[in-house]
């Protein structure tokens, strides 16, 4: 049972009429230039006050009963063989009650799990660990990406090569392409391997009943449902017997979805000691050992003909995951800029570090940095200014508008037509564009349910990475039913409540939203049946808003939204809401640029950021106030991979050496430039919000950005990051 | 651990870190020996009066919160262990434990201090105050509401440590500036990257009285 709408989609200046078919149940998907009440308006977070007072409570947080505390013991070495392991030291230390040896007898990096322990207190714990004797044969072993390509090298993986996937593609002629330009380029940009360095550090509180067939765990997680289904997988539970909870988690940028080792080291202890463990990482370990982002090696070479339009774009590309794959990046070279030949390989490479895990926009700031200052390179040879060499490469309306609103924001005509200046400290602007593709999926489903007291809560099992789900979902329920938000109370990250799914790849805004709006819509429905008789009507008559419900043609026939719900039979009332699949909508990409300035001082060769225009698309913000710290946050985050953040490995010991949070550089309080983020609001119809993720096409393009400002400041590329002091004074040829 | 100790490669075994939290360890068991330094509290350890401690647990008292409490802990217990786990005040958390992350902040008479780099033994005498001693979610303290309302939170696990260097900066100086902040702040790494709302936040959390007034102006401005 479906119906047709037409929906007038699109943005400022740029609408046109959309035919979708949705299901009968499904609201209107909002259009452009909608009026709605408290979507789109600054809404403080409704955690807010819990977070600000320690009082919420995160998996770290969580102590039970009789609790243990585990810790895990991991390899020194970066590729070993286990011949041994002695736990009988620590099983007799007095407070120790679980010990165990892993299963994984080949050790392929410094900082592999090996043995566990659950003790009466953390400190106790790790003096047991230091007591299991563990009998290493230590074996040849590579950290380094261009040592690990050599035949002679130590193979990861036994007999197997180094070398990992690769993956290739082409549209076009590209040796033609370069071959017609009137212009080419070709160089190699790096970039280095960059941690996550979640404040909450990967963990888990694991808890079995008596007879050992019901497992709750509490965890610090982007997806309860996925750390459920691997945990049923590895106990062999119906998954309806493992309950995994997350109330809050203390950041997670694609490092924690899954039953992770620990979690399933947690859940082991627990079952040996019969009674509650948590284990909660260490620093070090949360660096050596939880994911990571791949370097990146980029041989670019550009071809541009005599109108500044692209011919010719080439990656070949290699990047080291450690003992994990997924190190591509050439995603942006496909998509940003319109080329008709592209060519890009990708090739993974095997070392023993640490394993990558997905990182915010994965592949993408890499991939950008390279490619935009590999535009910024040929735009200075071509003799075009750098902002209209993009715009002649772009046929994204919407990406076309943003040039411009950022340009003038940024005052980018200005500040490039000023002498730079003839003292050490050199200023210098750059622009980045930005990509992603955040529609979201179908899935997930909600509930939301109004009690006899009038308040409503919606339930859906998703989780709050950070960005303010419950006060996305409180919202779109609240604007729904007409009410103010304070009177919705968002409950989330627990497995009891329905599916949904997890919070990475910017999908839990998209995702969630449309089943919370359903699902007040089908409440909705039940209200008006209870009130339409009060109010002599028909309840398609009826509509919420001010929080009443009243006749639409004759809003002074109204009832309080409360005095409705007295009279709810019973304690409540519930209604549930699906995420139905995407309709055809205006556009299924996000655009957005960045734009950046500098100043470099060419004495020290220190880099300090001073001001960032951001303008992003996200289809429809819910909230401005939670969406602007989402993007000042992935700018920092940009900031930090441009100019500090360096995963170190040393050659001879084979072990990283930085993983602290001291030597392991992150930007602080004093690296913070002035950030101005404009909101480029797209009504696109693809799901009945129009919301789409924010998260990682806000953290797309701030590397780059930064690194094409450094170029404009100083005449010369670097092409590493991190650009730190060293690298600046050796472009200058002062080092 | 059998690793062959003629290898130049031995990876190192002991960090600051694991020296501060010093004795205790099972296999070289030893107390602490602590004499009164100079600018100690006359009230834990007259002067020249050498007290031994552990390394089995020793009763103690602390004052947190302006109340009194009695721990049973060992000499090792950092004060930031002795809050969270042996007085439950989980509020304060621990992300670096060595002083370079800031989401341990406490103040210690007043003063914002790093918890996880100060023993607990070392606090006796002192005034502490944690998060939940600023406020609570129905009663907020100035900066915390002002957190909330200017949305200097995301992930929120920074959030304590980052809320008592700002409240210890504007009780130093009710009228700080942006710049000051910052600095105030330079030790609060917060990986959400939530600075900018946190100066916002700052400038919001007036005081009464004319310097603050000189703020609000500021903050009007800058809005």
């Amino acid at each position: 049972m479906s119906r047709r709408v037409t929906l007038n989609l699109g943005f400022e200046g740029n609408t046109r009429d959309v035919t979708v078919v949705i299901p009968d149940d499904e609201p209107t998907p909002w259009q452009w230039g909608e009026r709605l009440s408290v979507v789109g308006k600054p809404t403080a977070r409704v955690d807010g006050p819990l977070k600000a007072t320690g009082a919420a409570h995160y998996t770290y947080d969580i102590e039970l009963p009789g609790m243990l505390y585990g810790a895990i013991l991991r390899s020194p070495w970066p590729h070993a063989r286990i011949r041994n392991i002695d736990l009988s030291a620590a099983e007799h230390l007095a407070g120790v009650r679980a010990v165990l040896a892993l299963e994984d007898r080949e050790i392929r990096f410094a900082g592999q799990e090996v043995a566990a322990v659950a003790a009466i207190s953390s400190d106790l714990a790790d003096d047991a660990l230091k007591l299991i004797k563990v009998d290493y044969q230590t074996m040849r072993f590579v950290v380094n990406m261009d040592r690990a390509m050599g035949d002679s090298a130590p193979r990861v993986f036994g007999s197997g090569s180094n070398v990992g996937r690769t993956s290739t593609s082409s549209v076009g002629d590209v040796p033609r392409g370069l071959q017609v330009a009137a212009n080419t380029i070709e160089a190699t940009y790096t970039t280095p391997v960059q941690t996550h360095v979640c404040l909450e550090t990967h963990g888990a509180v694991a808890s079995f009943n008596a007879a050992g067939d019901r497992l709750t765990v509490w965890c610090s997680t982007q997806g309860v449902f996925s750390v459920r289904d691997d945990l049923a997988v590895y106990f062999s539970l119906p998954p309806d017997n493992v309950r995994v909870v997350c109330e809050f988690l203390g950041g997670g940028f694609g490092s924690k979805f899954g039953a992770t080792p620990e979690i399933i080291v947690a859940a082991r202890l627990a079952r040996a000691a019969g009674v509650p463990v948590k284990v909660m990482l260490p620093r070090g370990d949360e660096h050596r050992s939880t994911g990571n982002r791949p370097n990146s090696e980029q041989r670019v070479k550009l071809g541009v003909d005599r109108d500044g339009k692209l011919t010719a774009i080439d990656l070949v590309q290699r990047g080291s995951g450690g003992i994990g794959g997924g190190a591509g990046s050439a995603a942006p070279f496909k998509s940003v800029y319109r080329c008709t030949n592209i060519r890009t390989e990708e090739r993974d490479i095997y070392t023993n570090a640490g394993p990558a895990s997905p990182m915010r926009a994965p592949g993408w700031p890499q991939g950008c940095f390279a490619l935009e200052l590999a535009m910024d390179e040929m735009a200075r040879k071509a003799g075009i200014d750098r902002l209209e060499f993009r715009r002649r490469n772009t046929d994204n309306p919407v990406r076309a508008a943003e040039y411009e609103i950022g340009a003038r924001a940024f005052g980018w005509t200005e500040k490039t037509s000023s002498p730079k200046s003839s003292g050490a400290l050199k200023r210098g602007v750059g622009v980045a564009s930005a990509e992603w593709h955040a529609v979201g999926v179908s899935g997930p489903e909600a509930q939301v349910i109004a009690h006899r007291d009038g308040s409503v809560e919606v339930r859906v099992g998703t989780q709050d990475i950070g960005t303010g789900t419950r006060t996305i979902l409180a919202i779109v329920a609240a604007e729904e039913l007409g009410l103010p938000v304070d009177r919705v109370k968002s409950e989330i990250g627990d497995t009891r409540f329905l599916f949904s799914v997890p919070s990475g790849g910017s999908l839990s805004a998209p995702s969630n939203t449309p089943a919370v709006r359903q699902a007040a819509a089908h409440l909705k429905d039940k209200l008006f049946r209870i009130a339409a008789p009060i109010l002599g009507a028909e309840p398609g008559d009826l509509e919420a808003a001010d929080g009443s419900i009243r006749v639409r043609t004759n809003p002074s026939r109204s009832l309080a939204f409360a005095d409705v719900c007295k009279r709810i039979p019973g304690d409540s009332i519930s209604a549930q809401g699906e995420r139905v699949p995407n309709y055809q909508g205006f556009r299924t990409d996000q655009a957005g640029c960045q734009f950046a300035e500098v100043e470099v001082d060419t004495e020290t060769g220190i880099v300090r950021v001073t001001h960032v225009v951001a303008v992003h698309d996200a289809g429809r913000i819910i909230d401005p106030l939670t969406a602007r710290s989402q993007v000042n946050g992935g700018i920092l985050m940009g900031i930090g991979f441009a100019l500090f953040e360096d995963r170190r490995m040393d050659p001879q010991l084979g072990i990283m050496v930085n993983p602290t949070m001291d030597d392991y550089k992150l930007p602080g309080p004093l690296d913070v430039p002035q950030i101005d983020v404009t909101f480029f609001e797209v009504a696109n119809g693809i799901t009945n919000t129009g919301v789409m993720g924010l998260g990682e096409v806000a953290h797309v393009a701030s590397a780059a950005a930064v690194a094409c400002a450094v170029y404009d400041a100083i005449g010369v590329p670097v092409r590493s990051l991190p650009i730190t002091p060293d690298r600046v004074l050796a472009a200058l040829g002062r080092a | 651990m059998n690793r062959d100790d003629r290898k130049p490669r031995k990876p190192p075994g002991i960090s600051r870190r694991s020296f501060i939290k010093g004795a205790g360890a099972v296999a070289a068991a030893a107390g602490l020996v602590r004499v009164r330094p100079a600018a100690a509290d006359e009230k834990t350890l007259p002067a020249g009066v050498v007290e031994k401690l552990g390394p089995e647990a020793t009763t103690i008292e602390l004052n947190i919160n302006g109340k009194p409490a009695t721990l049973e802990i060992e000499p090792r217990v950092t004060l930031l262990s002795a809050i969270r786990e042996h007085l439950g005040l989980t509020g304060t958390k621990l992300a670096c434990d060595r002083g370079a992350c800031g989401a341990c902040t406490v103040h210690l008479d007043g003063k914002p201090v790093t918890s996880c780099m100060v023993l607990a033994i070392d606090a006796r005498g002192h005034q502490i105050t944690t998060i939940e001693g600023l406020g609570t979610p129905s009663n907020m303290h100035p900066v915390q509401a002002a957190f909330v309302e200017t949305d200097a939170l995301q992930c929120g696990f920074c959030t304590p440590g980052m809320v008592m260097s700002v409240a210890a900066a504007l009780e130093r100086n009710p009228a700080a500036t942006t710049d000051e902040i910052k600095h105030a702040t330079a030790g609060n790494i917060c990986r959400c990257g939530t600075y900018p709302h946190v100066f916002a936040a700052a400038l919001r959390a007036v005081k009464p009285g004319p310097a603050g007034s000189a703020r609000a102006v500021r903050a009007a401005k800058d809005a």
